[in-house]
């Protein structure tokens, strides 16, 4: 098939990343909220790690010209 | 047990949830980037090829991410972290014993004749190899199992919206349906594999940040290991066994098995583990299902349709982290009952409150004991004396709300299933939530889509080419599959509501299921490596096998089990009770009567089929048996691939891995 999965999968996680990292970034400091999360703002950390994974998806994909075909 | 079909539709807690708006966006881009693959993939659906098998045409690490995920649907989610709270760590051997194994044989023996033989779905190549009897058998089950598997799923997520979230029932049931339908329709298979790859990657980036959280607020794997201790010497303080265990029952693989069925939680012994579950069970179900061979048949040529299964054991072998160690974590917090963390407790019904509510009302000017079991009695449930004195002391005062709620808190039995949410309950914030939530979802939906998928391709070419419209034309076949399609989603929906409706439904289809499997592999090790195997063989060997399990199902029971639905029917139509079983027939767990069951069959299948085999006469030539059995087929040589890269040596790795994966957790 002539789509390349990892062009979605890319878009789709950084996508996701980038609306944790902003969850993260407003509710930095909110500890009610993140006392269920042992203090960790996981949403941050976790959407950094989304970000990260996306780019490493969608970069090589970009970079092959007709890749994944 | 290898959960083709989920087992149970009640996990979740009454309880809502509310999703914030980070939430629901997350949810929202979802659907849009599914919906958004399979109109980007319409413009390559030209043939009923292109739309049924993919036009074999997916490179390896999609076909194999999918072939992992179309078993890893959210109920095996929910179903292993389940066991890994109530069995411990023996819960792995699904995966170590049950799995990679066969995972394994399927890519270095079987792959080889089901690319190569050009058959289009697994009913074709038996169809090719053997006769149409065998094939109408073995494509019309197939179809039925994955209608229900396919409905099982909905009714499981509609639910799940309608408890969780508040959502409609029917609503929730027929917009998801919808969508799936929606992205089927246009992108065929490939959608369900391309989507189906997103879900792996959802779940596991979806649930690895609450492992991590569970582990470190447990106090990491060695104290874990501690309290699971405390739990196997006394498993009755969380419900969980009746009996009591040596320390090591619930974090030792193979040392409580090599006990006996009394030493292990699971109450299965050695040889039905090895022979039942690893393999007449696994192999039956890794290599001969066409719901996950489908996936490597779509592959775009030979070396990638074998390493297919390869690529997909390897997260199989880690994945007990993601699923079964939650349960275990769960077990753990529950012991300590950390911030007051409990295994959730079953589910109380409408049905249930309407008559329990009154009885905590009328119970007030009773005594304690009398109180107490005329509450139990209500629910039908084991209740917490304490709990139940105090909800009766208070009920005046308490509003319906609140008594529904300490009603509820009162059940001490555990809902296992509910486990898993009641860690992202626990453990996620708003955002996170939306993100594992949203997985949970994923996975459902692409349940649906997968058993569509397979159901559409066994329909279009197995039963309509061969049996209703023969020698039409590809568009004509084309169609066919499109409109079958909409057929399926609809009577995946019909299924939803069936089992929705009626309880018993899902213990029926389950255990005919189980009949018709379980003898399988049976067939398909001896057609495809002993080119005597006569068609008559087959098919009287099939029928014989799932004869066996049925006779032997009725036959036998499990501890716990009144004689009936369960098994041992037959004693009750005789007038017999459950003392009159014979020993030998009476298992400890239904998990050790499953896998019993399933290794008669087989021998039975495998007996039946050679002898008819011997005494009949070859009905196909070696020339039309070639590429279709062992002995008449050129071996393959992977010249062009890399010594490493060929499936054979991968194979020894991923072997030896998983020995050592066990050694470890021995």
């Amino acid at each position: 098939m002539g789509l390349d999965l990892r062009k979605p999968i890319g878009y789709f996680f950084l996508l996701l990343g980038i609306i944790l990292v902003g969850q993260g970034v407003l509710t930095q400091g909110n500890t009610v909220m993140y006392a269920k999360s042992l203090d960790y703002n996981i949403n941050l950390i976790w959407g950094v790690v989304l970000v990260v994974f996306g780019l490493g998806m969608l970069i090589p994909a970009l970079l092959s010209k007709g890749g994944g075909k | 047990m290898i959960s083709f079909l989920p087992t149970n539709c009640t996990w979740w807690l009454a309880e809502a949830v509310n999703l914030a708006a980070v939430d629901y966006s997350i949810l929202l881009i979802y659907v849009v980037f599914v919906l958004g693959i399979g109109f980007a993939l319409k413009r390559y659906m030209k043939t009923s090829a292109d739309f049924l098998t993919s036009g074999r045409s997916i490179p390896a690490w999609v076909t194999g991410l999918a072939f992992l995920s179309a078993n890893l649907g959210a109920l095996e989610l929910v179903g292993m972290t389940a066991s890994g709270a109530k069995y411990g760590i023996a819960t792995c051997h699904f995966y170590w014993v049950g799995a990679i194994p066969a995972m394994i044989f399927l890519a270095v023996f079987m792959m080889p004749f089901y690319y190569g033989s050009k058959a289009r779905s697994v009913p074709e190549y038996l169809k090719m190899r053997f006769d149409e009897r065998t094939r109408c058998l073995n494509s019309i089950s197939f179809a039925v199992m994955t209608m229900f598997a396919s409905g099982i799923s909905m009714n499981a997520l509609a639910k799940l919206l309608h408890q969780l979230l508040g959502w409609n029932y029917d609503v929730s049931l027929w917009i998801c349906s919808a969508i799936v339908l929606a992205y089927v329709l246009k992108g065929g298979l490939t959608s369900a594999i391309y989507t189906e790859v997103l879900q792996f990657f959802m779940i596991v980036l979806g649930f690895a940040p609450i492992v991590y959280l569970g582990l470190q607020d447990v106090g990491g794997w060695g104290h874990l290991k501690e309290l699971l201790g405390s739990v196997a010497q006394n498993p009755a303080a969380l419900e969980l066994n009746t009996h009591t265990f040596q320390p090591d029952a619930w974090t030792s693989a193979w040392k409580p098995l090599l006990g006996g069925p009394s030493q292990n939680p699971m109450g299965v012994d050695l040889f039905a583990m090895l022979f039942g579950l690893g393999f007449v069970l696994s192999f039956g179900y890794w290599c001969t299902n066409f719901l996950v061979v489908q996936r490597a048949m779509a592959a775009k040529n030979m070396s990638a349709a074998r390493r297919t299964p390869l690529i997909a054991a390897v997260p199989k072998m880690i994945f007990p982290i993601l699923v079964i160690l939650p349960g275990m974590i769960a077990a753990g917090l529950a012991l300590t009952a950390k911030d007051g963390y409990r295994l959730p407790p079953k589910p109380l019904a409408a049905a249930e409150y309407a008559k329990a509510l009154p009885a905590v009302k009328a119970a007030a000017g009773l005594n304690t004991d009398a109180a107490f079991a005329s509450v139990s009695a209500a629910t039908g449930m084991k209740m917490s004396p304490e709990k139940v004195a105090a909800l009766v002391k208070d009920a005046a005062s308490l509003d319906e709300a609140s008594l529904k709620t300490q009603l509820q808190e009162a059940v001490v039995e555990n809902d296992y299933d509910g486990v898993i949410l009641s860690l992202v309950k626990k453990y996620c914030p708003p955002g996170l939530l939306g993100l594992a939530l949203t997985g949970l979802l994923a996975s459902f939906m692409s349940g649906m889509a997968g058993n569509v998928t397979a159901f559409n391709t066994v329909w279009t070419y197995d039963l309509y080419q061969a049996y209703i419209a023969k020698n039409k034309s590809d568009e004509h076949y084309a169609w066919m599959g499109r409109a079958i399609t909409v057929v399926g989603i609809l009577l995946s929906i019909a299924c939803a509501y069936l089992v929705s409706r009626w309880s018993n439904a899902m213990d029926i289809i389950q255990l005919v299921f189980g009949f018709v499997n379980a003898p399988l592999f049976a067939t398909f090790l001896l057609g495809m490596f002993w080119k005597r195997t006569t068609s008559h063989g087959a098919f009287f060997g099939l029928l014989g096998g799932i004869g066996t399990s049925a006779v032997f199902h009725s036959l036998s029971s499990a501890t716990g089990n009144a004689l009936g639905i369960k098994g041992g029917y037959l004693w009750s139509l005789m007038g017999k009770t459950l003392a009159d079983v014979p020993s030998c027939l009476s298992f400890p767990s239904d998990m050790a009567q499953n896998f019993w069951l399933a290794s008669f069959a087989f021998i039975a299948c495998f007996v039946i089929t050679l002898g008819i085999s011997v005494v009949t006469a070859r009905t196909k030539t070696d020339e039309e048996l070639a590429g279709l059995v062992y002995s008449l087929t050129p071996k393959i040589v992977d010249r062009e691939d890399s010594w490493f890269l060929r499936p054979s040596v991968i194979g020894i790795i991923l072997l030896f891995g998983c020995v050592i994966l066990n050694i470890i957790f021995w």
